[in-house]
């Protein structure tokens, strides 16, 4: 049916059954792909326009209704001739945008309110933007945004040689907030073939497929296992034990088994019982208790026990150690599986180009994906050529292969472009989680509270296979004693399979679940001795020149101390408020706690090198070639801004490559927040070589000074000045490569597993009801030392959005397979759950990184929930052992506790 | 690809309910429903049929139309015998589920977590359907009959909920308990209507959501109140007897224990909130 209505002012028609949603017929039909889609149920806001001037989810509209009326999106926000509106100008110059996939809908459904109310009170914004959700930010940058629409000064930019620490605007910022930035689901060709994927609804069964021949008839291909070159994918170079299809067995619920192609409609149409599977389920495996069982059926037939791996740290004599504390505790902690809920669901497109594939894909690391689909179709790496689009998140999430196996092998079959985009309920089931963790923890120490022993277990759920699960048992011994000087140590690590989805990377590495134990080990012993909960910390904090329990001496920038320093004055004055208020009476008690944490940059005692160019062409474009991916933290800034002082021109004169496998190297994967210390180091490597040719040509001394006008560089050394002719000098390349020193960890977990570590300590305010088991944080205070802020809103950014996951995983988020598999059952923290976060940024310099930096990403996650369940206890007296704390389950502790009282 | 009709008429509506159509209005539980599937059901698009939105009184209350959408209720201008059902209104999604999603909608969706429905149980309002045959009125507790279920009858539509002018000056109000602010879907919520005479109680409807398979009516608790001052003591009234009429049960949102201690603590302090 021909329909006509108003598009961002103009008069649109469009043909097509009206029942199609809005959200499709944009980007599908319209072109304006500015809209984003996340979850097409009304969940995430993502897709939010305006209506007749009303905001409404156009995943939720029929075209049918909109006939006649008037439709606002991204694409309309700035007048003719305008770059960007004010609205967002206000986004850039707050670093309001991350990834950006939110970001559309965050800005129409700011602009219904801004349009009507230019200056918008807190509670008025948070109304407006309470559908939208948004994964990266923790959304305070973005409701600044929205208040100082009209007060926003643009920041300038910075001249030559002052990019480092300066508030430059992401350079990727303007195409986020016009929407002109490509996702995933973004750029895919028209004439692109679609894949369905035919999922496992059991979490554990065998099947045997029927006759699939009606269907090929009907379809372009019908792919299973047998149609896949090397059926098996992992993170490990020796354990590829995932396979792209199921052959016969699936091990865990949303597994992929037979994949549909043909045209986008005619896929769509089939439904799963069209497609002949007989299903044969057995009883699954669940948790680790059922997987350590003797009896216990394996997940992995080569895997006894159902062990993936195990292992730990071992120092001083920690059993002996014990007889001697003054005062001990212990407790066991438990956590869930946790979903990344990235806004952006997986997708992506695959062409064949001769004898290579090229995928468009989002990802967080594009030279993984590179060799695991060349293993995977038995072609050489140079193969395949991965472009990776903007990705809408990743937290980890990303760090595993999704859609590229099936688009690939499917585009080098049908020799046609194959896309692949997965809806929310398949995102959530079938990609990876947060390992959920039992953590038995003992803590000692002596009658002055210094810490003497820690003995730490953690067992790790890492589901049908092994994805990350070896990193995540790796890591979590070398931090599961906190960032504190204990002089005996005994942490152990083990992993089992189970029947659960596959748990992977996410943000952390298992560190945040180990850190929710050794924290509340330090407030039971501060509490016991009457020491202040901060003051213990302090006292035991590592500091530059202590060695850590793997025998490593720190010998720069560990600033814990630092950052408890600077949090001592929010903490005693919040004290205070919190007796004043408490002392009211009522059924509303608050509380405050603190959480510390340090983590290790890189791989663990692994190599994880970058390498990254700078060029100058003979027309003068200088251009950074940087394979770190921008997953939304702000990689693509930061190494601009690094490489622009390292060259000594100005960061506003960089062009950006990046991402792309056949124009530039491998700067590893964006995880283990290693893309500021790694990446950035082998960056600014890269531009002091493009500087030393410069320096060379013209001649001159270490301290002269560039200018680039055109293809004429100048050189002024002193009073002389030089000029080189570009056009004739060629072009120049710069690059530089880094790899953290590390060693390998012995048998007692003894070496240097990473070159730096990052440090930080939190504190929360909570208001908990006692009647109902509700907290409402009120307050965050983060403190991070991060070496140096390369870009302090980037820094920021990270750190609130770090905190708004925090608080999910402390207080709401359990993924459990068939029953939260969408945004309305699996809850997110939304902009009226994140208090206002303050961020003290302590700047401990680490020598070897570039300008002193360190990381943030996962940093920012790891001492948030330990601070919101340390307040929660100081406000109740409940000593949280299990997250999510859910409403009942505090509940549950609260009543139990008075029980016990009475 | 099924037929997508979209009249402008009531009639025109009912007459082509001859044969089974898929009724969408607002399309925010429609949609949700049809995730990742192609739609091929015959649609029945009532959304741009006038007579069937926006709020009028009559002689013997108001009338709300079956489209009235939660933004339009929440920015009505009504007396205060409303209040609760638009704090319910504005707890509803958020602000795009609230500019689309419609009462009607609401009730006839069913959830046992409807917001709307406790809110229009205290109103104690009746539903409006209508055929090719005719319109009948029924009590809103009598129109939903179990989790997903209605009296609602093929060839049927609701076109409005009526809500009768109480004697005496009413007040309102509306409680919801969600494990986050905004887009939640209840763990509980309640509603009150209070009539107010001489300082004293007149009459109190009470009603409770997602602990029971359909949100109930307190009569004991209602019953209790009556003739009780009307101040702020009101909720201390409150005994956990008068939950009898409820039955929760566990899921992944809270467990049946919870939410019967946590529905008293909402309707004490719904209490002391409309009298307050
Ligand atoms: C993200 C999100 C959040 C939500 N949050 C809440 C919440 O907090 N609280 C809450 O209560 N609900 C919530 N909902 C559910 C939904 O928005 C409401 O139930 C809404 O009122 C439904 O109205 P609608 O017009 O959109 O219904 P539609 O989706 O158009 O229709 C719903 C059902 O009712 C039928 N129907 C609609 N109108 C009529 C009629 N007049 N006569 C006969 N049948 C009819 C339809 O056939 C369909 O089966 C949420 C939904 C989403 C997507
Ligand atoms: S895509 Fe429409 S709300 Fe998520
Ligand atoms: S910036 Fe909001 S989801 Fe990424």
């Amino acid at each position: 049916m021909k329909l006509e209505f108003t598009l961002n002012g103009n008069a649109a028609s469009w043909d097509g059954p009206p029942v199609t949603r809005l959200a499709a017929a944009l980007r599908d039909d319209l072109g304006l792909t500015g809209t984003k889609i996340g979850c097409d149920a009304g969940d995430c806001g993502a897709c939010t326009v305006l209506l007749d001037g009303r905001q409404v989810c156009s995943c939720l509209v029929a075209m049918g209704q909109v006939s006649g009326r008037s439709v606002e999106t991204v694409e309309g926000l700035s007048a003719d001739g305008e770059v960007v509106a004010a609205l967002q100008q206000s986004f850039l110059d707050h670093g309001a945008a991350q990834c950006g996939i939110c970001t559309p809908g965050m800005l129409m459904a700011a602009q219904e309110l801004v349009r009507r109310n230019s200056k918008p009170t807190r509670t008025e914004v948070e109304d407006s933007l309470g559908g939208v959700l948004c994964r990266c930010t923790g959304y305070g940058k973005i409701v600044d945004a929205v208040m100082d629409v009209v007060a926003s000064a643009p920041v300038t930019a910075p001249p030559a040689g002052e990019a480092v620490g300066a508030r430059i605007v992401r350079v990727d910022g303007p195409a986020k907030v016009t929407g002109r930035d490509l996702f995933g689901a973004d750029g895919i060709p028209g004439d692109a073939l679609w894949i369905r994927v035919v999922r496992s609804p059991h979490a554990r069964a065998r099947f045997e497929l029927g006759d699939l021949e009606p269907l090929r008839r009907r379809l372009a291909a019908v792919l299973t296992a047998a149609d896949v070159p090397f059926n098996g994918y992992g993170i490990y170079p020796d354990i590829k034990d995932q396979p792209v299809l199921a052959d016969g067995l699936v091990r865990y619920r949303g597994e992929a088994v037979v994949a549909l192609v043909g045209e986008r409609a005619e896929v769509m149409a089939i439904c799963d019982d069209e497609v002949p599977i007989a299903w044969m389920p057995e009883t699954p495996l669940f948790g680790v208790d059922a997987a350590m069982a003797d009896d216990a059926p394996l997940v992995q037939a080569d895997r006894p026990g159902n062990l993936l791996l195990k292992g730990g740290v071992k120092r001083g004599d920690m059993a002996a150690a014990f007889e001697g504390c003054a005062a001990v505790a212990e407790g066991t902690f438990e956590t869930a599986f946790v979903e990344h809920a990235y806004i952006e669901p997986e997708a992506g497109w695959a062409r064949r180009i001769g004898d290579r594939i090229e995928i468009h894909a989002t990802t967080q690391t594009p030279y993984m994906d590179r060799d695991e689909i060349a293993n995977l179709m038995r072609l050489k790496p140079e193969a395949v050529r991965i472009v990776p689009t903007a990705c809408g998140g990743g937290f980890g999430g990303k760090l595993d292969l999704s859609v590229q196996p099936l688009i690939a092998v499917a585009a080098w079959t049908l020799g046609r472009p194959v896309a692949l985009v997965y809806t929310r309920p398949e995102s959530m089931a079938a990609s990876t989680k947060r390992h959920p963790a039992r953590v038995r923890a003992r803590f000692g120490c002596d009658a002055h509270g210094k810490l003497l022993a820690c003995d730490v277990t953690a067992l790790f759920d890492t589901g049908a296979y092994a994805s990350w699960g070896p990193t995540v048992a790796n890591r979590v011994p070398v931090h599961a004693m906190g960032p504190y000087a204990i002089p005996n140590v005994r942490t152990w690590g083990e992993a089992f399979f189970t029947n659960g989805p596959p748990a992977g990377a996410f943000r952390g590495f298992g560190v945040p679940q180990a850190a929710i134990a050794h924290e509340a080990m330090l407030d039971e012993l501060a509490d016991r001795l009457g020491i202040d909960r901060l003051e213990f910390r302090h006292r035991n904090a590592l500091r530059a020149g202590d060695t850590t329990a793997t025998g490593q001496t720190l010998t720069h920038s560990a600033g814990l101390a630092q950052c408890l320093d600077a949090l001592r004055p929010h903490w005693r004055k919040a004290h205070e408020e919190i007796a004043a208020f408490n002392a009211t009476g009522g059924s509303r008690r608050r509380g405050i706690g603190i959480g510390c944490m340090w983590y290790g940059i890189g791989n663990t005692s692994m190599s994880n090198p970058s390498r990254m160019r700078v060029g100058l062409s003979p027309g003068g474009t200088l251009t950074l070639y940087s394979g770190a991916l921008d997953i939304g933290q702000g990689s693509n800034t930061i190494m601009v801004q690094i490489a622009a002082d390292a060259v000594g021109l100005p960061a506003s004169q960089f062009a950006l490559v990046t991402g792309d496998t056949d124009l530039t190297a491998d700067a590893g994967k964006t995880s283990a927040s290693r893309q500021t210390f790694v990446s950035g180091k082998a960056a600014e490597k890269a531009g002091q070589d493009l500087r030393q040719q410069i320096l060379r040509l013209a001649n001159a001394g270490p301290d002269a000074v560039l200018s680039l006008d055109g293809a004429t560089l100048s050189v002024r050394d002193g009073a002389e000045v030089r000029t080189i002719d570009l056009a004739t000098a060629g072009p120049l390349m710069g690059e530089g490569t880094f790899d953290p020193p590390t060693t390998p960890l012995d048998a007692d977990g003894q070496g240097v597993p990473y070159a730096t570590y990052a440090f930080a300590a939190q504190l929360a305010e909570v208001e908990v009801d006692t009647e109902l088991g509700t907290v409402k944080v009120l307050r965050i205070v983060a403190a991070h030392d991060v070496g140096r802020a390369i870009n302090p809103t980037l820094v920021e950014g990270q750190i609130q959005g770090g905190v708004a996951q925090g608080l999910g995983l402390a207080l709401m988020e359990e993924y459990l397979p068939g029953r939260t598999e969408n945004l309305h059952d699996y809850l997110i923290p939304t902009v009226g759950d994140i208090p206002e976060i303050e961020c003290l940024l302590i700047e401990d310099r680490e020598p070897l990184g570039p300008s002193g930096a360190k990381g943030i990403g996962e940093p920012a996650l790891v001492p948030t929930a330990p601070a919101i369940l340390g307040a929660v206890h100081h406000a109740t007296g409940v000593r949280v052992h299990r997250v999510p704390l859910l409403p009942h389950r505090l509940h549950e502790g609260i009543v139990a506790l008075k029980g016990k009282s009475q | 690809m099924g037929d997508y009709l979209r009249p402008r008429g009531l009639e025109e509506a009912l007459q082509a309910l001859t044969r089974p159509f898929t009724v969408l209005a607002g399309g925010t539980d429609f949609y949700p429903a049809r995730v990742g599937r192609s739609v091929t059901e015959d649609i029945l698009d009532i959304a741009g049929i006038a007579t069937l939105r926006g709020i009028s009184e009559t002689e013997s209350g108001w009338r709300l139309g079956a489209t009235t959408t939660w933004a339009e209720l929440g920015e009505a201008l009504l007396p205060p015998l409303f209040d609760g059902l638009k704090q319910a209104a504005r707890e509803v999604g958020g602000r795009q589920i609230q500019n689309a999603g419609t009462i009607a909608g609401n009730i006839c969706n069913a959830s046992p977590a409807a917001d709307g429905v406790p809110a229009l149980l205290a109103l104690d309002s009746e539903v409006e359907l209508a055929s090719r045959h005719g319109t009948r009125r029924i009590p809103l507790s009598a129109f939903i009959t179990g989790v997903r279920k209605t009296e609602l009858r093929p060839g049927e539509l609701v076109v409005a909920l009526h809500v009768l002018r109480p004697l005496n000056d009413a007040r309102s109000a509306f409680l919801k308990l969600g494990a986050r602010r905004y887009l939640v879907i209840s763990i509980a919520m309640a509603s009150v209507v209070v009539e107010v005479e001489n300082g004293k109680v007149a009459a109190a409807r009470i009603a409770v959501g997602a602990c029971s398979p359909v949100a109930q009516r307190l009569p004991d608790l209602e019953q209790a109140l009556t003739g009780a001052r009307f101040d702020a003591r009101l909720g201390e009234r409150v005994a956990a007897s008068h939950l009898a009429p409820l039955s929760p049960i566990d899921d992944v949102r809270g467990s049946a224990g919870y939410r019967s201690d946590v529905a008293l603590v909402l309707l004490r302090r719904l209490l002391s909130k409309v009298a307050a």
